[in-house]
């Protein structure tokens, strides 16, 4: 697959924004590291030139931005990786976002570096990130240059890529990918293959170190709501942190169950728990389970498909045989 | 004589149309189901968001059910549809989270059957019973 | 300067534990590592930070503070205070030593906060000098000197050695406790480590980010910069930044309804959050802009401000690492901090 530069990018927002199309740009801009870029917002193409990055570590899905953006005057330019068009669709079908004040340029994507996992595999001091097309060379303060495998430092998400197709652009650069075959569910029919006492035990292990940072809930693209039930004093359930496991599995279920069905499976939640916390485990459960009972549904695949929570037929399995499907 | 036998407390939700009405049957009829079951009268069975059940479950129950009308026959037309799945789901996902499956369950039961009502509740509190008290879904704090 | 061999460090841990409970860092699965209560032959990691930090024991996520029951008409308060165990913290880094006298100056303030202070009293702090900071580290900034870490006994570990020196009062009498396993020492490995501490600080990228341009009164400097808004433009409003801080010190009280009466508890908050602070009024900062720029002039102006120029940021890194969208203090100080950080 053609590697997409940043400079195809900058000159691609600098046509767009000389030709009036859009007024500014949604990207990726450089940090302090190789590894900490930040998702902003460019006016022209100096600051694009200055800051602008694309690369291994621009995994952040914008399409949650587009909520607050689009409220704004002038139309956006969006780069959209394949993955990130399903939340963008998604976001669509809830009328989430204005489409008219949006410029969806969508961008081949060969898959994203985790930098914890650089980082556990190097330990401290990374000083530079250097990729190429098989290697990732890492410069440290100690141990000097190393060199890994790509493929070991994907993160999770996209070594179980389930797209590398578009669903939604104004305009594609490079050519467009296929749905994959992923193995994305192997990890939650591990689980469901352990005994309720080991599913237990991992959860508990799992969301014990929660934070309630709900970063988790802010990232996620499917995560919309004005007010969350867990930040309205007067829901009953408001809490700022977990007092107990409870509480720890309540909010996690509650939040997962509140985007099933609408859960693209972007995999953000995940990328972003500071406490590394499989979530994406809970969302793809959910996925597995509609797949299972429902028929394959994949949300943001279309615009304006009805998500099975909103959906039925007079057919659909009982709950009291749902709960034993995993033991088959 | 057994002195301090474990009650499980069980939270019947019963939608108003069909299950309440249902138990109402089961009284007028003297039909006896456990006085462990606190009945809660919902519109609609599909009124109950997962939400309910955690917190019932928070709050110191050890098995949850909901009952609804017949798939077919909701007042509403289809929200029992809807509660079916939903509740297929969280179900699912509870039990993936290693909390036991006999605990919550969804049973159909029209204004027509009180038997059916009391022989589910006999049945689930006995399930619930066997099962022992709630520890994978209790808050510690409610039961000081 | 005492000194015990680290084939020995079992039985100095063991030592430790038999008169008060001991903490650890220890690696835990994927990379992560956290305090845990030490138990017989427990491994020390040598990860340079636990993922959080020293803060929870002083003052934890959540903590109960009082309980009422109700009766009828009556109503009972229950103190549920008791006196705190002893404990040590064993291996806290240089960052995490300075966050405490940075809470310190919030929470043994009058009116003191009695929880705290019980915690702090019965606490005892073994540091540990950093011989590998990382790239995301920048406590020089802020006047911290990772090779001096300080605490109740500063800790200096080379590869066949702990070396140990009293700070406080606290600190002498455990390193009384605990000559049977350890020896007297000079200085010349200390101070050999100290000396290479110096030259790896020298190499670390964020060694010359200075805070000279913020401190105490400069809020109006600050305050009205048409940066905050490029700054905090993406920011989610999560609470990552203030919960992996270890000076973070804004906690929430609330009541829980509990089937007989009430658990009056406290939990951390967050500045970034939408309801922090909230009064009947509604809330005194209305957009995310305004609640970012409150963590960073907190962290850099305010807190300075009362508090005779101590800055309540410690360097240690951890909101640079975990942010999710790496929107951190370093890039805000780089950004707002005029020509010293260009």
């Amino acid at each position: 697959m053609q590697k997409i530069t940043r400079e195809a990018l900058i000159e691609k927002a600098a046509a767009l924004l000389s030709e009036g199309k859009v007024d500014r740009v949604l990207g990726w801009k450089s940090g302090e590291f190789s590894y900490d870029v930040t998702p902003a917002i460019f006016n022209n193409v100096e600051e694009m030139q200055k800051d602008f990055v694309y690369g291994d570590f621009s995994g952040a899905n914008f399409s949650k931005y587009l909520v607050k953006e689009t409220k704004k005057d002038g139309k956006v330019l969006i780069f959209l990786k394949p993955c990130d068009t399903y939340s963008f669709n998604q976001l669509l079908t809830e009328h989430r976002f204005d489409r008219e004040k949006v410029y969806a340029v969508g961008i081949p994507c060969d898959g994203m570096i985790d930098e914890n996992k650089i980082k556990q595999a190097v330990g401290d001091g990374i000083l530079s990130i250097v990729s190429e097309s098989e290697t990732v060379k890492v410069e440290t303060l100690y141990d000097g240059v190393k060199e890994l495998n790509r493929a070991d430092v994907f993160s999770e998400r996209c070594l179980n890529c389930k797209s590398k197709k578009h669903v939604a652009y104004d305009e594609l650069i490079g050519e467009d990918g296929l749905v994959l075959d992923s193995n994305r569910f192997d990890e939650v029919a591990k689980l469901e293959k352990m005994t309720a006492d080991e599913r237990f035990a991992f959860w508990q292990n799992e969301l014990s170190r929660c934070i309630r940072c709900n970063a988790c809930r802010d990232i996620c693209p499917a995560c919309t709501c004005e007010k969350c039930v867990f930040d309205n004093p007067n829901s009953g359930v408001e809490n700022k942190a977990a007092a107990n496991s409870f509480e720890e599995k309540m909010f996690h279920i509650i939040r997962a169950f509140h985007v099933a069905g609408r859960c693209t499976d972007c995999g953000e939640c995940s990328r972003v728990c500071p406490q590394h916390i499989p979530l994406h485990l809970l969302n793809r459960k959910f996925i597995k389970d509609i797949n299972t009972f429902y028929g394959d549904y994949q949300a943001g695949a279309e615009v304006g498909s009805r998500a099975p929570l909103v959906n039925y037929t007079k057919e659909d399995i009982e709950p009291s045989e749902a709960v034993n499907r995993g033991d088959e | 004589m057994q002195v301090n036998e474990y009650k499980p407390k069980i939270v019947a939700f019963c939608c108003n149309w069909c299950s309440y009405a249902g138990a109402d049957l089961a009284g007028s009829n003297r039909l006896a189901y456990p006085a462990e079951v606190k009945v809660i009268r919902v519109p609609c069975s599909c009124r109950v968001n997962p939400m309910f059940i955690l917190r019932a479950f928070q709050r110191g129950a050890d098995g949850v059910i909901l009952c609804g009308c017949h798939p077919g026959d909701c007042h509403y037309t289809s929200g029992n549809y809807y509660t079916r799945r939903r509740m297929a789901l969280l179900f699912s996902m509870l039990e993936y989270l290693g909390i036991e499956k006999e605990r919550t369950r969804v049973e159909w039961v029209s204004a027509a059957e009180g038997a059916k009502f009391a022989a589910t509740m006999n049945d689930f509190v006995a399930t619930v019973k066997s099962l022992g008290e709630n520890k994978r879904l209790e808050d510690l704090r409610c039961k000081r | 300067m005492r000194k015990c061999s680290l084939s020995n460090s079992t039985a100095l841990f063991n030592k430790i534990a038999e008169n008060a409970t001991l903490y650890i860092p220890v690696d835990l699965e994927k990379g992560r590592v956290a305090y845990k209560k030490y138990a017989d032959g427990m491994k020390m990691s040598d990860a340079l930070k636990t993922d959080r930090s020293a803060k929870d024991f002083f003052f934890p996520q959540t903590e109960n503070l009082m309980e009422f029951k109700t009766e009828g008409k009556s109503i009972e308060i229950i103190d549920n205070r008791s006196e705190a165990e002893d404990f040590v913290v064993f291996g806290v880094r240089a960052c995490d030593v300075k966050s405490l006298e940075v809470l310190d100056k919030v929470f043994l303030a009058e009116p003191v906060d009695s929880y705290y202070k019980n915690r702090r009293e019965h606490g005892v702090i073994v540091s540990m000098a950093c011989t590998r900071p990382t790239e995301t580290c920048f406590c020089g900034t802020f006047g911290i000197d990772a090779s001096a870490p300080k605490g109740d006994i500063e800790c200096y570990k080379t590869d066949d050695a702990f070396y140990f020196n009293a700070v406080t009062e606290k600190g002498e009498a455990l390193l009384a406790k605990l000559d049977g396993v350890t020896e007297s020492s000079d200085e010349k490995a200390v101070n050999e480590q100290k000396e290479q501490i110096k030259k790896v600080l020298d190499k670390l990228p964020l060694k010359d980010l200075k805070a000279d341009e913020f401190g105490a009164d400069k809020t109006d400097k600050f305050f009205n910069s048409p940066e905050w808004k490029n700054l905090s433009e993406a920011c989610l409003g999560c609470g990552t930044c203030t919960f992996v801080c270890p000076t973070c010190q804004c906690y929430d009280i609330k009541d829980f309804k509990t089937n007989k009466g009430v658990q009056r508890f406290r939990c951390w908050d967050s500045c970034m959050y939408s309801d922090f602070t909230k009064m009947s009024a509604g809330q005194p900062r209305l957009t995310q802009m305004e609640r970012f720029r409150q963590r960073f002039m907190h962290k850099l102006v305010y807190f300075p401000t009362n508090n005779d120029g101590m800055f309540s940021c410690v360097g240690c890194g951890r909101c640079v690492a975990k942010c999710p969208i790496s929107m951190n203090i370093v890039k805000v100080m780089k950004t707002l901090g005029g020509k010293n950080n260009d």
